[in-house]
């Protein structure tokens, strides 16, 4: 635990992200493909005409709530805090999805993949999608949304 | 056969990975986003641990002339950076800070907490579907 950020969890923020580190580079050299969660997702379910065979894609998307339910019951549960009401999951789904589609990626593309690939596309879209999230929950803050 | 189960390995890993570090919990990734709050530098570790591995797959991936499981390497370029790129990224903060959810992590919630992440699972297709639509 880090002092200053008493509700911090370093360890396991970093073992968990090895994990994930893992099963990107998995798909890297073991599939020659990109680890993007977004474009994968709107492959599995035909949004996307193009990318991973869908068949591969959809074993993808169909392994993360697996893996998230075994990890789940292997350590005794996960806590999970959802906004308490529907309205901020269905606003900031669409936005989401239209936006990760427009701009070809999210957190684990364009931020896990794509930085460490130094790839300048990607690290101006985490450096974007970073500030435009900052901004969008101190918006909220100051307008007692938070 | 092989393909997909390796997908399936890599979904699943990439799953349990989301839900050991506390991304799976949209109060906490909302937590590092909210810089004037009681900030959680959680997710800044995740990202850290998750470049390391994938930084190296990086180096071995220049090496080698096809991976280990297809026949060849299927990458996007990394140059262009252009009005799509950055308007898709700012929308994408916005319903990221609003939420505290990516697509990642709203679906590994599926299985842990499946009302509520249904709910933003099926705004995310709607929102991809509306681009397709409209693009």
């Amino acid at each position: 635990m880090l002092t200053a950020f008493p509700h911090a969890m370093p360890l396991q923020g970093l073992i968990g992200g090895l994990m994930i580190g893992v099963a990107a580079a998995l798909m890297l050299l073991g599939l020659g493909r990109i680890a993007g969660v977004s474009g994968l997702a709107a492959r599995a379910t035909g949004i996307a005409d193009s990318g991973a065979p869908r068949a591969m894609a959809a074993a993808f998307v169909i392994g993360l709530p697996l893996g998230a339910l075994l990890l789940s019951a292997l350590i005794g549960g996960v806590e999970t805090r959802f906004p308490p009401s529907v309205i901020p999951l269905l606003v900031g789904g669409l936005l989401v999805g239209y936006g990760t589609r427009l701009g070809s990626g999210c957190t684990s593309g364009h931020g896990v993949c794509g930085m460490s690939r130094l790839s300048p596309r990607s690290l101006v879209a985490t450096a974007i999608f970073m500030a435009s999230g900052f901004v969008t929950v101190a918006l909220m803050r100051a307008g007692g949304l938070l | 056969m092989k393909q997909l189960l390796v997908a399936l390995f890599a979904g699943a890993l990439f799953g349990a990975g989301l839900a050991f570090s506390g991304m799976a919990d949209p109060a906490r990734v909302q937590g590092f986003l909210d810089l004037f709050g009681p900030w959680d530098p959680t997710l800044a570790f995740v990202m850290g641990g998750a470049m390391i591995p994938m930084a190296l797959a990086w180096l071995v991936q220049r090496r080698i002339d096809r991976p280990f499981a297809d026949a060849h390497f299927s990458l996007p370029g990394t140059s262009l950076i252009d009005r799509k790129l950055v308007i898709g990224a700012v929308l994408f903060g916005t319903g990221w800070g609003i939420s505290g959810l990516c697509p990642g992590p709203g679906l590994a919630d599926l299985a842990i907490n499946p009302l509520p992440a249904l709910a933003f699972v099926i705004a995310l297709l709607a929102g991809m579907i509306v681009h397709r639509v409209t693009s």
